[in-house]
């Protein structure tokens, strides 16, 4: 693809630039300050999370209660997993969603930037209530992040701070996802027709439908768990001629989605970073989007894989089986894809191909671990066991969360306009891949000798893979300081300049751009040939 | 130059870690890395087919890795390649959408025939209503006259509490251990039906290669049929609160004389 620049945006954008003071953070309505916003909420919120899933990690270093209450134990890891996937990895995608599609689409700004202010500001209050919670008569709840009745309504002063906060969180995706729509549909740059669109936009087009379509599906599910619980309505209740098994798959018909939407945009960040290390274009660009688009499609008829044992009639678990079996397939054309991307290229391996790199190598792990939950027969021992545990941090940390961090080492120096320390980036990505896969790969071990997840202690034969698990989780956390440390220096300005193109191989709008880019750019859009 | 250096770093800490880890893995023997085969021709069953996922994965995945590898080491800029241009092929796209789906197909069929004898709960000879309770499981021989509560066992529960002076190490089948077993006659198809009484737990035995959740208001229906006497652990599976680690399922198959001795006691003392 070429681009000619028809607004030279050096000597034309004098005028607007950010409001003095700490009121520009709250007041802005500015793409690339929001997006700021939203990655640092995410960054805090993974630190957050971190720490409680080290107060899980620690608890469970050796059998016996060594260190918390089982119903504290219930608390962590429920809101660790609320806290990563709606503080932590969703925002953090919505942030590089904020930053670079306006930039890669050539567009001055999102669609609508005071929806874009309040979807991010919501989000504050959303975890404040949530976290809250921790210091309430009964505590946190404890009920996992699944929320299932009848356990959830046994949650003390906490549930409707959680219900509420469910309901903001919710809003605040709704309302970027709808704010990404109305973006790419309406503010592309002349000539870029939807199939030039780049990658990374295609992803989170596809991702924000997925969102659009299954947030009112949860708000709906916790709203009746909300009535159940304080006006008398039985939707969930047996005694009252309700269905306990009706709210998993209401959740499931949102959560499955929801994991796409957890992994879609990665997707769309490896396609960008694959190609430019490697100095070759991406292989099948049209397959790629119709396989995230098949992908999006299956996400809604294959919920009812993650409750194989509520005892449901054979034709429906043999649907669900097939249907999951399918989404193999177009998860294979994208790894098949990057994989021909990278033959008969140039590679170099700076930190952001290294994390891409990773990404590829263990979301690989974790995507064919999901391939054996799958089986429905085999499934009934994997199922709520540590085996699962495993399968989805496989496809979170080294899925989601290493793009993000590729995305954020590829695109740091085009915001910042400064080169992050190269050598600490692979410091980080080293220390980080060895202890990801110290602390998750022995719990597929655990998992199929039979440890059952969410337990707060363990028998005796689990102990060593336990302590595995732990000081990996120990080692990750404390390597994730070194990212901390690499983003707040870049952010102080700290390091060599970077060039407008950041890397050799890069291709794309953003990269037309000075780097860091004016405070509003493509005022002029630029054509697209 | 600092790249290198970085290399010999990494390649020292993996050294380490391998090290690390062959160390903690001697030091206490191997502990149980993969699914137990079971005492059912149905959790041989699906050993089978887990073994044979596993297999397929391993495979499909050493391909990745020596693919990608094979890119990262010959591929490189520093060895002076130019890049390829190609970046499209429609026979290659078609191939590798065919191929997965024929492998897929050939793994379905075998994964839906054991699904459909695991479903097949007819011809039962025996039933037991299992209830799951906060915390432990009712067990009730609708053919007998026997129920009972199964509670975890007194060691276990000395020993798991926060600052115990019991240690969990002094504990035999610490966690796995009831006060009162299940108990099931060998070569018998017993038919489980499984239920709760508050929240919903599952009842999960892994040498059976059962698990289901109890629910509230729902009767669940499984079957088992045991062929070697002995002892299977296994426990509670769906999260169902604080004590939820705390309910171990433990079955006790005894040759079917030995049961019907069992059945005369319990009855007996009555």
């Amino acid at each position: 693809m070429a681009y000619s620049a028809t607004a030279d945006e050096h000597h034309d954008e004098h005028h607007d630039g950010p409001a003095p003071g700490l009121m520009r953070w709250v007041t802005t309505t500015n793409h690339k300050d929001l997006g700021t916003l939203y990655l640092w909420f995410s960054l805090i919120m993974f630190f957050v999370g971190g720490s409680m899933a080290l107060v899980i990690r620690a608890e469970l270093f050796q059998p016996g209660l060594s260190l918390v209450q089982p119903e504290f134990f219930n608390q962590m890891t429920t809101m660790h997993a609320l806290i990563m996937i709606f503080g932590a990895v969703m925002p953090a995608f919505v942030g590089l969603a904020n930053w670079l599609l306006p930039m890669m689409i050539g567009a001055p700004d999102m669609a609508l930037p005071r929806v874009n202010n309040w979807g991010f500001w919501i989000l504050p209050f959303a975890f404040t209530l949530l976290l809250s919670t921790l210091f309430m008569p009964g505590g946190a709840p404890a009920s996992g992040w699944t929320m299932y009745p009848p356990l959830v309504l046994q949650t003390g002063e906490a549930f409707p701070f959680l219900i509420l906060s469910i309901h903001l969180m919710g809003i605040s995706s709704i309302m970027g996802a709808i704010n990404i729509v109305a973006t790419i549909l309406n503010m592309r740059a002349p000539g870029m027709d939807l199939m030039k669109m780049p990658l990374f936009v295609w992803s989170w087009l596809i991702t924000a439908y997925l969102l659009i379509a299954v947030m009112p599906v949860l708000a709906g599910a916790v709203t009746m768990l909300l009535t159940d619980k304080y006006f008398g309505t039985a939707f969930f209740t047996a005694a009252g001629g309700g269905d306990p098994v009706l709210f998993q798959h209401i959740f499931w018909f949102f959560g499955h989605p929801e994991v796409y939407i957890l992994i879609l945009p990665a997707f769309g960040i490896v396609s960008h970073i694959i190609p430019a290390f490697c100095r070759k274009p991406l292989f099948g660009k049209a397959s790629m989007v119709y396989a995230m688009a098949a992908i999006a499609f299956l996400s809604f008829i294959v919920w009812a894989h993650h409750m194989f044992t509520v005892g449901m009639p054979l034709a429906a678990a043999l649907f669900f089986m097939f249907a999951t079996m399918l989404i193999a397939v177009p998860t294979g054309v994208k790894i098949f894809n990057w994989l021909a991307t990278m033959w008969r290229s140039a590679m170099t391996f700076e930190t952001p191909m290294l994390f891409a790199l990773g990404f590829v190598f263990m979301f690989t792990i974790g995507g064919l671990s999901g391939l054996m939950l799958a089986i429905v027969p085999a499934d009934f021992q994997y199922h709520d066991s540590y085996f699962v545990v495993a399968h989805f941090h496989y496809v979170l940390v080294p899925g989601s969360v290493f793009a993000i961090m590729a995305g954020v080492y590829f695109w740091l120096p085009k915001w910042t306009g400064v080169m992050y320390n190269e050598t600490l980036g692979k410091l980080h990505f080293w220390l980080t891949t060895i202890f990801v896969n110290l602390t998750f790969f022995p719990m597929h071990f655990i998992g199929l000798a039979g440890m059952p997840r969410r337990i707060p202690d363990y028998a005796l034969q689990f102990t060593t893979f336990n302590q595995m698990a732990t000081i990996g989780a120990i080692g990750f956390g404390l390597s994730q300081l070194i990212f901390l440390y690499i983003v707040i220096q870049s952010a102080r300005r700290a390091g060599e300049k970077a060039s407008d193109r950041v890397w050799e191989g890069t291709e794309g709008l953003e990269f037309e751009l000075s780097s860091p880019p004016a405070y509003h750019t493509f005022t002029t859009p630029p054509t697209v040939r | 130059m600092s790249t290198n250096r970085l290399k010999f770093a990494g390649a020292g800490l993996l050294a380490a870690f391998a090290l690390l880890l062959s160390g903690s893995a001697m030091a206490s023997g191997l502990p149980p890395l993969n699914m137990p085969e079971g005492v059912t021709e149905i959790s041989r069953e699906v050993y089978g087919l887990h073994m044979m996922m596993l297999k397929i994965c391993a495979v499909i995945g050493a391909l990745v890795f020596v693919i990608m590898l094979t890119s990262i080491i010959l591929h490189r800029k520093s060895r002076g390649v130019t890049p390829a241009k190609w970046h499209e092929s429609t026979s290659v796209e078609i191939a590798w959408t065919v191929i997965p789906f024929a492998i897929l197909v050939a793994v379905a069929i075998p994964a839906t025939a054991t699904l459909v004898k695991m479903e097949d709960t007819g011809g039962a000879e025996m039933t037991i209503k299992i209830t799951g309770y906060q915390w432990n499981w009712h067990y009730d021989y609708l053919d007998h006259d026997i129920e009972f509560f199964s509670n975890l066992d007194a060691d276990s529960t000395q020993a798991y509490q926060l600052g115990s002076d019991l240690s969990p190490l002094d504990v035999e089948h610490y966690l796995l251990n009831v006060d009162e077993p299940m108990v099931i006659p060998t070569g018998t198809r017993v038919r489980l039906l499984l239920t709760a009484g508050d929240v919903i737990h599952a009842w999960w035995v892994p040498e059976f290669a059962l698990k289901k959740d109890a629910i509230p208001g729902f009767i669940n229906e499984m079957w088992v049929n045991v062929e070697k006497p002995g002892i299977y652990r296994g426990q509670c599976a769906e999260l169902c609160g604080r004590g939820h680690g705390f309910m171990p399922v433990v079955v006790v198959a005894k040759e079917p004389a030995d049961f019907e001795a069992w059945v005369a006691e319990r009855t007996g003392t009555e």
